[in-house]
């Protein structure tokens, strides 16, 4: 115990984790000391979680070991997580969540320490956040939520946060926020703590971590000092090749006639692909279940609908949870098969298994369980489902979201294949370069729409000059 | 957030007090210390079935036996506490235990609790019937002078509600381990995570809603003085009703104690006042149905034009 200090926090064996036939972590050897800032990189069904939940002692190892320096769980070695799905009890306080993980608070008059830490944590890494540590945490934003979690994670509870893992951290804060996080992870990381920060978006994690781990098959394919990865080499790395860029098409001039226009002034032509953007939570998502909810009844479900959705928030309102991956594509083209009323089995087996192999989803059996699949994979479901019934116009609130690398490029030319043939998509995304990808691009700021952009003016620049409020002298 | 989706406890407290006011505007007579202990008399067992319901609601759960275990609670009291306080003492301490290992049986076996607790039913009723086949029995003398005390300034039924209404507010709303069990309600997995039993958690929410159970089986002979194997077997939809009129949810562990009181006491007032209105018996399970959806339909309103805010 005398070199506590450098000792490592956390040390893996080659540790393997195998669920059934699958394996999910195949034999991994890694040491966190403190002062490291880990990058964890790999696209989804690398073993990322897997890896997360061994080291965090979510699971056990199927063999291998895993070591902490003090104590033998994860917990009294003060290593915590913050989750990409947000893990907090939405019907409690933020102070009160807080109280869950911090057994120490005890007696009458635990609520104001349990107050008072979480608000100092939040005013550590967040500054300025606003955010009531009474207040309940259904009535707070998934942005404001997800800062929470972070200062849970940071907070000191009872002992002290040795090695913090985050999972995709930052995927709902704008970037003001983040800033803020990154900043404090390197802060944090120079007085000795330690850091495991999984993210998608390349710059975070060159901007933070010391050391890169690139996660591919179960296994470690590269591990080095930032510096030497450049992002190319990264993406390499990981096994998917990012494709060029798609040159500028210019403008398609081959639209049909316009077919959705809406009170706000969003408009859509018969095989257009048009782009919401703007900073997250500006309305993008409230106008695109508008237009849904308008274009579809309650009542009555033709044989042909008009519109198909695809959820981005799949827990909430996406996928069937209990069903399986065939039930989940199907549900939407069922009517198209339906003879009497009665579903065509074998109709509805072919519309699935045509689109697992011309959307990709990894998958042996489309009969397995919807669950089974890794986030990127339901997600290709979801888009199946959408893309299987015969809606010409399909509606697309942030659906990438935590989708890794190869499957983004995978839809995006499934997108273009579609809209060629007459489909109109409207799609909202909190990532530019998605929406660059659009014919024409709404940003909304205020919930309102703050400017039109089409073609060549399809840019960051002006995306985020349209985006952003400039002050005016009145 | 609008006023009232913050404060749920004000749409529970708003129906009680209009139907109190439409209650005293019917009978006058009845705003005394005498008529006011004669309206919420009943309302005592049945906030404790409330608050026993309530515990299982919170943890996402819903306990369809409560009714027939309130009656076999009830016909141990009239019998064996009556007779033998010791074995009477004994097996309603087993009752409780019994609850707790529902719990976390439903839990670690992942069974449906609205199948077991139905099933539940059928053990329950049996076993009263077992012990009491015909109605009969006698209430233990101290639980009837605890029931008929006559403290001053309020009546006992006013009193006990805001005494239970208190005690399990502290316990549920404020305490470190009540937030725990919400939380269990709200999220088990991140419970779990932060290294929680919840099976333990789930035992215990299981075994309190037995012990309020028991509590709401021993006050209710001790009003009755007598006890029979199907005394309370309403009493399973009621404290269903009740906790859902006090403001909590069926998921989510959002739940209130107070409201639950509250609400078991606008229920047993909402029979009452049909009385006044000279209502059929027959007619009056639907108008107390009907009152259930007139407070709900209101809270379905209150909540959506918050949302919209």
């Amino acid at each position: 115990m005398t070199d506590h200090k450098s000792a490592p926090v956390v040390t893996l064996l080659d540790a393997a984790k195998h669920f059934g036939p699958v394996r999910a972590l195949d034999g991994v050897s890694l040491a966190v000391k403190p002062g490291d800032c880990i990058g964890l990189v790999g696209h989804n069904g690398a073993g990322k979680s897997t890896l997360v939940n061994l080291i965090n002692g979510g699971l056990s190892p199927s063999s291998g070991e895993i070591r902490f320096s003090d104590g033998t769980a994860a917990l009294e070695a003060g290593v915590r997580s913050v989750f990409q799905e947000l893990s907090l009890c939405p019907n409690l306080t933020v102070a009160e969540n807080l109280r869950i993980s911090h057994k120490a608070l005890k007696g009458p008059g635990w609520r104001r320490p349990a107050r008072v830490e979480i608000l100092q944590s939040l005013d550590r890494i967040f500054p300025a956040h606003g955010i009531d540590p009474n207040a309940e945490v259904d009535t707070l934003s998934i942005a404001e939520r997800q800062m929470v979690e972070i200062a849970i994670g940071f907070a000191p509870r009872g002992t002290a946060a040795r090695l913090v893992i985050l999972d995709e951290p930052t995927s709902s804060l704008d970037a003001g926020i983040a800033d803020q996080l990154l900043a404090h992870i390197k802060r944090f990381c120079a007085d000795g703590g330690a850091v495991v920060f999984i993210s998608h978006m390349m710059g975070e994690v060159f901007e933070v971590a010391n050391r890169i781990i690139v996660l591919k098959d179960g296994r470690i394919v590269a591990e080095r000092a930032t510096a030497d990865f450049t992002r190319q080499g990264l993406v390499d790395a990981m096994g998917h090749v990012t494709a060029e860029t798609a040159d500028a098409e210019g403008i398609r001039q081959d639209l049909g006639p316009e077919i959705v226009r809406t009170d706000q002034g969003l408009s859509a032509r018969k095989g257009e692909i048009v782009g919401l953007s703007g900073l997250a939570g500006h309305g993008q998502a409230a106008a695109l279940a508008r237009l849904y909810l308008s274009r579809s009844s309650s009542w009555r479900y033709g044989r042909t609908p008009d519109v198909a959705f695809v959820a981005g928030d799949r827990p909430r309102d996406g996928v069937l949870p209990l069903w399986s991956i065939l039930r989940n594509i199907s549900i939407s083209a069922l009517r198209q098969g339906a003879r009497r009323g009665l579903v065509d089995r074998h109709a509805e087996a072919d519309v699935a298994a045509q689109w697992k192999d011309r959307i990709g989803i990894r998958t042996d059996d489309v009969r397995n369980q919807i669950l089974s699949l890794s986030g990127g994979n339901q997600q290709k479901v979801l888009f199946a489902r959408a893309l299987a019934s015969p809606a010409s116009v399909v509606i697309m609130d942030d659906p990438m979201r935590g989708v890794d690398v190869g499957t983004k490029q995978d839809v995006y030319a499934m997108i273009r294949a579609e809209a060629a043939r007459g489909r109109t998509f409207l799609w909202y995304s909190t990532e530019t370069e998605e929406v660059c990808q659009c014919d024409r691009v709404f940003v909304f700021r205020n919930h309102e729409i703050s400017a039109e952009l089409t073609g060549a003016d399809i840019t960051e620049e002006n995306i985020l000059a349209a985006s952003f409020e400039l002050q005016e002298a009145s | 957030m609008s006023f009232l989706a913050r404060h749920r406890i004000i749409l529970p407290v708003v129906s009680l007090a209009v139907l109190l006011a439409a209650t005293f505007y019917m009978q006058p007579r009845a705003m005394s210390y005498f008529g006011l202990n004669l309206l919420f008399n009943l309302a005592v067992p049945i906030a404790l079935a409330t608050i026993a319901q309530m515990m299982i609601i919170m943890v996402n759960d819903i306990d369809l036996s409560l009714g027939a275990f309130v009656s076999l609670v009830a016909c141990v009291t009239a019998t064996f506490l009556h007779d033998t306080p010791m074995l009477g003492l004994l097996i309603l301490m087993a009752l409780i235990l019994a609850y707790a290992a529902l719990g976390a049986l439903i839990h670690t076996l992942d069974l449906p609790a609205i199948v077991v607790t139905l099933g539940m039913s059928f053990v329950w009723g049996g076993l009263a019937l077992f012990i009491l086949p015909s109605p009969g029995g006698a209430s233990p003398d101290w639980l009837r002078s605890l029931m008929t005390v006559k403290p001053p300034f309020a009546p006992m039924a006013v009193v006990a509600s805001i005494i239970i209404a208190v005690v399990t507010h502290l316990l549920i709303m404020r305490s470190g381990i009540g937030t725990v069990l919400r939380g269990v309600g709200g999220n088990a997995r991140s419970v779990e995570r932060a290294g929680w039993s919840v099976i333990r958690l789930k035992a215990l929410a299981y075994g309190l809603a037995g012990l309020f159970g028991v509590l709401a089986g021993m006050a209710l002979v001790g009003l009755t003085t007598a006890a029979d194997a199907n005394i309370a077997l309403r009493y399973t939809l009621l404290s269903i009703a009740g906790v859902i009129l006090g403001g909590g949810e069926f998921i989510g562990g959002k739940v209130s104690p107070t409201g639950a009181v509250i609400g078991a006491l606008t229920l047993t007032l909402a029979a009452s006042f049909l009385s006044f209105m000279r209502l059929s018996p027959d007619w009056q399970i639907g108008a107390q149905g009907a009152i259930l959806i007139l407070v709900l339909t209101a809270r379905l309103i209150f909540r959506q034009k918050g949302a919209e805010a």
